[in-house]
Order: structure tokens, then sequence, then C-alpha cells
């Protein structure tokens, strides 16, 4: 009686981009060119536009950051968490327009920060092998974050496939499934994690494969779960009734009803596969050098154990603890959000 | 009369509710005065305002509700006035108030008993723990509760729904209040249960003086149970008066709309067809000028009746008997409405759907974790026998656990049928799961769910739903024109056309239960199953979809079966009725055959617990005893026995009752001699009318 809705002639461009085509085809036009500048900078290069094909991202970017602010306000947990996101999603994909040192330039080492050389300032100083801080911290979120991206959405996909068969078509299916599962969820993420990286060796792509393996479970439940739920309603009898093939009816019907919970709890596994990735690179696994990276950072950092150089390890160290409260702030202002209509 | 002063009076009542898009009047200049023991019923369709009402005297509104104007006086001292503490004291010890759903209103975790002796140590200063406990013991009596000493020592889930309304009933009732609201207390139960209830509900108030506000949007339970009535619409009262005055005399073209909209024992669908209310209920901050009825009013003047706020005024006639119009002076009541073209009885055709010796039985293992217990079979259907001809309509009525559900899952084949026969045209459906039915097979055999608020999927547009069994039964292919024909379904299911772009959050229980009649329909099935598909609709559009149905049906020739609890429906719509209880088939023939004697004990019990709202007609009492017995665990012989009013012990409880044919194929399973069961005198007769 209270919720109705009152017919709009016409949308205004705001209430047009929040439909929700708009929305995904802007959160595409802002992930897939940091994806491609990243995964496939070599070809790119070649080919001559690396620094290009990021131009669409950054008004992508700055348009969905000023929606979710808009349609955050009611959550101020939401809104700290997005900005500390959008921030690093934003320096990810403007970092080469920006004027910045090279960061693989060796200039001056362990200059600490606010030292001037010539007419250069090293505002955060400089690593141990002379390279800016500053430009490499920036640098640095790129791999983390489209590398986290990447292995959460693959998970994703992976989790979703299995937990709506598991869930939708149950039986003998979901016993496999859930088998297999709590097989893989019986083992220490960590061990896990390593196990699958010595047998496959160190890279991106491993660790997006290692990244599915422990994560794909965990969220195959949460989709099963959903789906036992939604499958007893009456539209999926109504779908059952016309013949509607299992397969469309998990998609199209049961899929967007089981995306609430999914959304929130990714972005709390956005901040556990960037903690697991930075881990992973420190322990020497993941990313390989030379590119500037925050696991490298904290890695080469963490073998001078002295204290005057301890910036070196502090500031990697802070931009992905940032990173992560950004996503575990959003997650918990979205849950909020979701409990509150 | 006036020297006593009222329990309630509402005086120009205001109430609106505030939201993101602004304030919301609720309910607009409501008057109510309410005498010592008298019972006063407010009805009206939903969204009307009448809970609002109930709850601004129990002065809950919530953080965003507030009353605007106006004042409410119990027992003539102004609520608004009271401090918070004064009407923490007044709720729950002066007024009571009865929800819809019993269980939401017990505490699941806390034994009756307990919860019963909260209301005087709570609100009484000095009683004892025990003598706390003896009044809870014998209001559960007065409530008329089997064995109430058993029930003080249950938890809620462990009694029926029946008993648990009860319940919370001898809860309200504990602190002796001077004003108890119910609002729509039996809608959750089913209708020999509710029988109960409302039997219960008449007494109280000469058994225990308290007056009674009853919230209801049946005017067949206000008609049994109060001496005055309100009816609201769209927040405001159009018509106040005593029952006689209001049921007789009706002054309100509203009133006279819901009326001629509600199937009475006098409604016919090929003689007298309802007549349903045309155009929808405004949303609250859409409302027109002046009458708010006005624009699906057929005596609307323009000048007279979109002008200003229109005052309720006394007829002058009867007995305080007021109404909200203008022109009611002038409007000929005692002319007959004009009907809706009905047309002719439809023909039957061949037999499209035959049931033979249909079972479906369910295996549930009782066993614990390492000991496979014994297996226990649920006989959800026992031979199941009917046919239903093309175009025919025949109804399936039961209580809820009668079977009729799964007997629809079997049908459409999401369940298999342990035994016996269904088939469509000659294909046999019984074992044939629905993926491995054709395409023309599945097209032929629809379904109307019963939940409006899991029919449809809450994440795709009303359009895209109903388009999609369009496109899928390839009734039409082409873009352009699957719109035009969702459009033409939304238009004859009274729904505008800009709702094909809505998501169903933005409709209402009623439009969607319409959106998903329009599927059920969208692919020009042969048969369709109709799950209470009205049961969750308000009156006025009830009789629009039963219309409907029947439109469509006589355009196309399909066969209904409708499955419903409620028998006014049943007895206006279809053709051939079949009774179950428990799983099996009491009794099954035409309407009348089942509406006039021989009866089934169970069909006579139906019948006389089926609310009508007409002072005309006389029904005998046949109040069944007892609650519904699981399915899992049923009577031996006759199921029927343990609430049987005619059980014959030594014969019921032991063999099953054999089937007797009164006429061609009409049967009736009872142990009963024919000859009693034709002596039976029918439940509902119609007075003629009195002399005018």
């Amino acid at each position: 009686m209270t919720d109705t809705t009152m017919p709009a002639p016409r949308l205004s461009l705001t209430q047009r981009l929040k439909r929700p085509r708009a929305l995904i085809v802007l959160s595409l036009l802002m992930v897939i060119p940091l994806i491609a500048y990243v995964m496939f900078g070599e070809p790119l290069a070649r080919a001559g536009i690396r620094e290009i094909v990021l131009i669409p991202a950054i008004p992508a970017t700055l348009i969905l950051y000023a929606l979710a602010m808009a349609s955050w306000r009611e959550s101020w947990v939401a809104i700290l968490g997005g900005t500390l996101v959008f921030f690093w999603v934003f320096v990810a994909v403007s970092v080469p327009f920006l004027p910045l040192l090279d960061p693989n330039k060796p200039i001056r080492p362990f200059a600490p920060p606010g030292t001037e050389v010539g007419d250069i300032t090293f505002w955060l100083g400089t690593d141990l092998k002379g390279r800016d801080m500053l430009s490499r911290m920036l640098w640095g979120c790129q791999r983390v974050l489209v590398w986290g991206v990447t292995a959460t959405a693959v998970a994703y996909v992976v989790g979703c496939i299995f937990g709506l068969i598991a869930g939708y078509i149950s039986g003998i299916w979901d016993e496999i499934i859930s088998f297999i599962s709590n097989v893989l969820l019986s083992f220490p993420v960590m061990v896990l994690f390593i196990l699958i990286l010595n047998y496959l060796g160190p890279s991106g792509f491993n660790i997006v494969i290692a990244v599915t393996f422990a994560s794909a479970p965990a969220i195959m439940r949460i989709v099963r779960g959903l789906a036992l739920d939604n499958k007893t309603r009456d539209y999926v009898f109504a779908a059952q009734t016309r013949g509607e093939h299992p397969f469309r009816i998990m998609v199209v019907e049961l899929l967007p009803n089981v995306r609430g919970p999914i959304i929130v709890d990714a972005c709390l596994r956005l901040g556990y596969t960037t903690v697991a990735i930075t881990t992973l690179t420190f322990l020497g696994l993941g990313l390989q050098p030379p590119d500037a990276d925050w696991g490298l950072m904290i890695k080469e950092a963490s073998n001078l154990m002295v204290w005057q150089f301890s910036y070196m390890l502090l500031i990697p160290a802070l931009a992905v603890s940032s990173l992560i409260l950004g996503f575990n702030l959003m997650a918990d202002g979205l849950r909020e959000m979701s409990l509150r209509d | 009369m006036n020297d006593v002063t009222p329990v309630l009076e509402c005086r120009n009542l205001s109430i609106s509710y505030y939201v993101r898009a602004g304030e919301i009047p609720a309910v607009v200049d409501f008057n109510l005065k309410l005498m010592p023991g008298e019972a006063h019923g407010i009805v009206g369709e939903s969204g009307c305002g009448k809970s609002t009402v109930a709850l601004a005297v129990m002065n809950y509104m919530g953080n965003n509700g507030g009353i605007t104007n106006g004042e409410i006086l119990f027992e003539g001292r102004d609520m608004r006035t009271m401090s918070a503490e004064e009407l923490r004291q007044i709720r729950g010890s002066k007024i009571s108030m009865v929800y819809q759903e019993p269980m939401a209103s017990l505490n699941p975790a806390m034994r009756i008993g307990e919860q019963l002796a909260e209301v005087p140590l709570y609100h009484e200063e000095e009683t004892s723990k025990e003598a706390a406990y003896d009044r809870a013991a014998q209001m559960l009596a007065k409530v008329r509760l089997p064995d109430p000493l058993r029930i003080m020592n249950s938890y809620p889930h462990q009694i029926s729904g029946g008993q648990q309304q009860r319940v919370v009933i001898a809860m309200a009732l504990l602190a002796n209040p001077r004003l108890l609201l119910l609002d729509e207390p039996t809608t959750a139960l089913d209708v020999t249960v509710e029988a109960g209830i409302v039997e219960l509900i008449k007494d109280i108030s000469s058994e225990f003086g308290t007056s009674m506000i009853y919230i209801s949007h049946n005017l067949g339970l206000i008609l049994e149970t109060c001496d005055r009535l309100t009816v609201m619409y769209s927040g405001e009262a159009v018509e106040n008066g005593s029952i006689t005055d209001v049921f007789n005399n009706m002054r309100h073209p509203y009133t006279r709309g819901l009326f001629s909209s509600i199937p009475l024992p006098s409604a016919d669908k090929n003689a007298r067809p309802l007549l349903p209310i045309r155009g929808q209920l405004p949303l609250p901050h859409e409302r027109p000028d002046g009458c708010y009825f006005g624009p699906r009013c057929d005596y609307f003047e323009a000048g007279r009746c979109d002008q200003g706020l229109i005052p309720m005024e006394d007829t002058g006639a009867g007995e305080r008997h007021a109404v909200r119009c203008t022109r009611y002076s002038e409007i000929d009541w005692s002319k007959p409405l004009e009907l809706p073209d009905a047309g002719d009885p439809v023909e039957a055709g061949d037999v499209v759907l035959n049931v033979q010796q249909l079972q479906k039985h369910y295996e549930i293992e009782t066993g614990g974790l390492f000991l496979s217990g014994e297996k226990k079979t649920v006989k959800a259907n026992e031979a199941l026998d009917f046919r239903a001809r093309e175009a025919e309509t025949v109804a399936i009525v039961g209580e809820s656990g009668c079977g009729k559900s799964t007997f629809a899952k079997v049908l459409m084949g999401l369940e298999a049928a342990t035994d016996g026969k269904v088939t469509l045209d000659n294909v046999e459906l019984g074992q044939l799961a629905v993926q491995k039915r054709d395409a023309d097979t599945i097209s032929r055999l629809q379904m109307v769910f019963q939940n409006p608020f899991d029919t449809l999927n809450p994440s795709h547009t009303v359009g895209n739903q109903i388009g999609r069994v369009i496109r899928k039964f390839g009734v039409e292919t082409d873009r352009e024109k699957v719109e035009q024909r969702v459009h033409e379904l939304l238009d004859i299911v009274k729904l505008p056309r800009d709702f094909a772009k809505r998501r169903p959050r933005q409709l209402s229980g009623g439009q969607k239960q319409r959106v998903g009649i329009a599927r059920a329909f969208a692919g020009d099935p042969k048969v369709v199953i109709a799950d209470e598909p009205v049961s969750a609709l308000d009156v006025s559009v009830q009789a629009a979809v039963t219309g409907l149905l029947m439109d469509i049906q006589r355009e196309n020739r399909t066969t209904l079966l409708f499955i419903s609890h409620d028998l006014s429906v049943v007895r206006y719509l279809s053709d051939r009725i079949v009774v179950m209880y428990l799983g099996r088939i009491m009794e099954k023939g035409t309407t009348d055959e089942i509406f006039t004697p021989p009866y089934h004990p169970y069909t006579e019990a139906l019948l006389s617990a089926v609310p009508i709202a007409d002072t005309s007609v006389k029904k005998r009492k046949v109040v069944l005893t007892g609650e519904l017995p699981s399915p899992a665990n049923p009577p031996s012989g006759c199921v029927f026995c343990t609430r049987c009013p005619y059980a014959m012990p030594g014969v019921c409880d032991v063999t099953a009752p054999p089937v007797r044919e009164f006429a061609p194929r009409h049967n009736i399973a009872c142990h009963l001699e024919p000859e009693q069961l034709t002596a039976m005198e029918p439940v509902i007769t119609i007075e003629e009318e009195k002399a005018a």
C-alpha cells in the first residue's frame, strides 16, 4: 500500500544508468580494459594500443562511483568501503596517464620518504633497488586488482554452476558435488594453494585455478542452499509445468533470485582473494618480478630488518589493507542495506 | 441510550503514513461509536485502511504512522492525551487484539500455560502463580478447548491452527478486556474450523460482556458475528449502520457493488452472473477529488461527486444508518442492477480428462540415525475416480490436507502416480513426468497457482513472464505480436498495459494473481487447473476473476479443474463437484446434487460452515468437533469417522464405507442407509422475499 511507484513518463539519465543492463555494461567497461591491459600487455603493446585500451575505463569508473555513492546514501559503511575500492580501481585504470616516475627504473636506493634528488621528489622514498615507492605502490594495485577480480569471478562461475546443479537437480548430483566440495573444504586453504601452485608452477593464471579450487566449494554451498529454498516456489513450478528445460530454469528463473546474498559474499571474497594473492606472491608462488606488485614489495622489504627502512614494508602493507578493508566495508554496507528493505 | 458512555469512539479520525514519497493518508474522516457489549464489523477490501484503524486504537502505529486529525476516545477519554505508561496499561488489560496468524502471536519457545499465565501476572498486581494458572485453564475451557491441562503443557507447534487461534482468543480474554479487536481471526483457518471459531466469537459478548471490533473482508462472517458494521473504501467509511439496515437497505453504491460481486446462493453463472465493480481501487496518493468511489460509480455526476470532501450523512431511516454519498436519496435502490450478458449455458462436450482409481502414496521413513525405522505410508490420494468433460468446470473441494494439491501435482507431471490412470485426450499422464511430455500435451494442461506472492518470478518483468509462455507454446513468435498478445491478456485480467514493464514487487497480491491467471491462459490450454486461485483476492476482484475464467472457458471451451475450499465460489462457477477428505472422495455429483440432500455428512458440515452474506438465507448448524487427523495417520474404516456426527461405532471405524450411487454419476461414500441420507434436511434454505 505504501510502496507504489508512480508511472514515470521519461526516465532521467541517472535512472536510465541505474538499470541493471546499464550497470553491467559500465562494470564490463571498467574491468575488461584493465584485464586486457594487465594480462595481454605484450600483444597490445606490439599493436601500439596498450595505453589506449584503458581510456574508456576511466569515465566508466567515475560514473559507477557516482552512481554507487548516490544509491548507497543510507549506509556510511558502504560509502566508505566503496570510496576505498573505487579509489584503487581509479588508480589502476589511470596510472599509465599519471605523472609518475618509471616504477622499474632504479634511481637512488634507500632514499627515505621526502628525499629530493635534483628536481625529483621521492614523496614515499625509494626501495632497496632505488625505484620510486609511490610509483610502485600505485602501479602495484593493477595486478592485485586484476588477478583478484578474475580469480573471484572464475570461482563464482564454477561455484554457481555446481551450486545450481546440486541445489536444483539434487539427487545423486548433489551427493557427488557436495562430497567433492567437502573434501576440498577440509584442506587448509594455504596448503591447497601451495599444493596447486607447486604442481602447476607460479603464474597469474595458475593463481586463478588455485583460488577457484579453494573458493568454489564455499560458493557452491551458498548457491545450493539458496537454490533449494527457491526451487519450492510456485514460479519454479510454473516453469516446470510449462516444460522448461532444467538449464533454463536454473539460469533464468533461479540465478537472478539468488544474486542478493551472492553479491555481498563476493565483496567479502574479493578481500580474501586479495589477501591470498598477496600472500602467495610474498611466498614467491604467485606473480613474478620485476613488475610492481604489493606482495612482491612486501617480500623484498621483509629481508631488511632495519627500523629505518620499515616504510618499504608499511607502504605496500597499508595499501593492501586499505583495499581489503574497502571490500569488507562494502560487503557490510550492502548487507545492511539489503536487510533494511 | 445516550447516557451510556461508548467503549470506543472515533471522531473524524484521520491517519497517515509517512514514507519516502511523502505523506500517505491511510484513513480519512473515520467515525465510529462502539457501545458496551456491541460487536462492530469493519469490512472492506485490502488497502482500505481497516487494519490501520485497529492499529491506531491499539496505538501501534510504528514510527512512520500518526494520527493527523480527530480523536479516539476510550471510555470517554482521549487516547492521544494519555501517557505512554497509561497506554501500556490499557493495552492488553482493557484492549486486546487477535491477529490473523495464530502461530505468529504465540511464542514458540514457551509452553502455552506459561504464556497465558503471564497475562494475569503482568496486569494484576496481587495474583499468585497458581491462581494465574487456574484462571488460564478455566479460560481455555471457556474457549471450548478439550483437555485444557494437556494444552497448557504443550508448545504452540504441538497443537493445530484452530486450537492455536482459540488459545490466542483465550489469551486476549484473560485480562477481561473491555474491547476486543479481531483482525481477520479466521482467514488462515479451514472452513470447518473457522465455523467453530465463529461460534465462539459470537458468544463472547454475551458471555463476557466484551465489546468487539471485527475486521474482515468476508461479509458473511460479519453477518454471523456482528450487530453493526462499517463499510470502508479507500480509507473512508462509506456506510455505517446496523447489520439489517446495511444488508437489506444499503444506500451506498460501493456497498451495493460489493454485495453484487459476492457469490450468494441466489447467484448463478448463467442466469444471474456476478457483477464486478469496474475499475480499480485508487492508490492512496491518486485518490480523486470528492467521492473516492466516483470513477468506479455508475451514478457519478460530474460537478457534484467530484467536489470537496463528501460528508457522512444520516439517512434518517434505520438505526444510526449513515452513508457518504451525495446522491443516495436520488438513486432508485429498488431497481435491480443491470447484469452483464451471461450467455447461454455451455453444453459440455466429450470427456477430456479421465481419472481412474488414481493413487498417490508417499513413503516416509521414521527411523533414527542408525536404525532404519519402519516405513510409513502417507496416502495422499486414494482411489480417485472422476471425469471432466470439455468446457466443464469440475471443482475439487476439501480442507487442507485432503490431497487436492497432491492431485494437481500428479496431473501436472511433477509427481508420478503410485497406481491408477489419468488420461488427457487418450494420453496417459499418471506416470509421465512433465519433462517427457511433448509440448502439445504440456500446453494443453496449465495451472494457476495459489500463492500470489510466489507465483511470479521476482526478477523478471510481468510482460516477460507472460510473453515467455506465449513464445514457448508457439502461440505467437513475432516480437510485436507477442507484445500485443501480452497487452490483450493484461486487458482481460483488468490490469493496465504498462504493468507489462513492471516487476512483481511493484504489484499488489491481487494484481500478481491476475498476472498468474493471464500467464496460465496465455498458451490457449485445453485444461486449466486452478489451485485456490481466488482465495487470496479481494471480493470485487474475485468476481472479476471468476467472470474472466468463465468468459475464457466459454470462448475456448476450456475445461477447468477448480480446486478450492470455498463452497460459495464453487457453487457459483462449477458444473460438477468432487468433495474430498483426507485423500479420498466423499461425494461427487453435479452442483445441484451436492447442494441438496442426500448429503454425505462431511458435505453437510462443509455447507453449514460456509458463511453467507445474505440475511434471507437460513442455515442449519452443523459444527464439527475435533481436528483434522494427520494424513500420515488416518483413522481406520471411514476416514471421516472421528469427526462425523452420525458415526456408528463398530461400523464406521472398522470398515471402509461403500460407495452408493444416488443418481447417475452422483456417488456418496458412507455407511448410512440411503434412506437416512435422502431424509436429511437441506442445510441452506432461502426464505421467500418478505412482502415489501
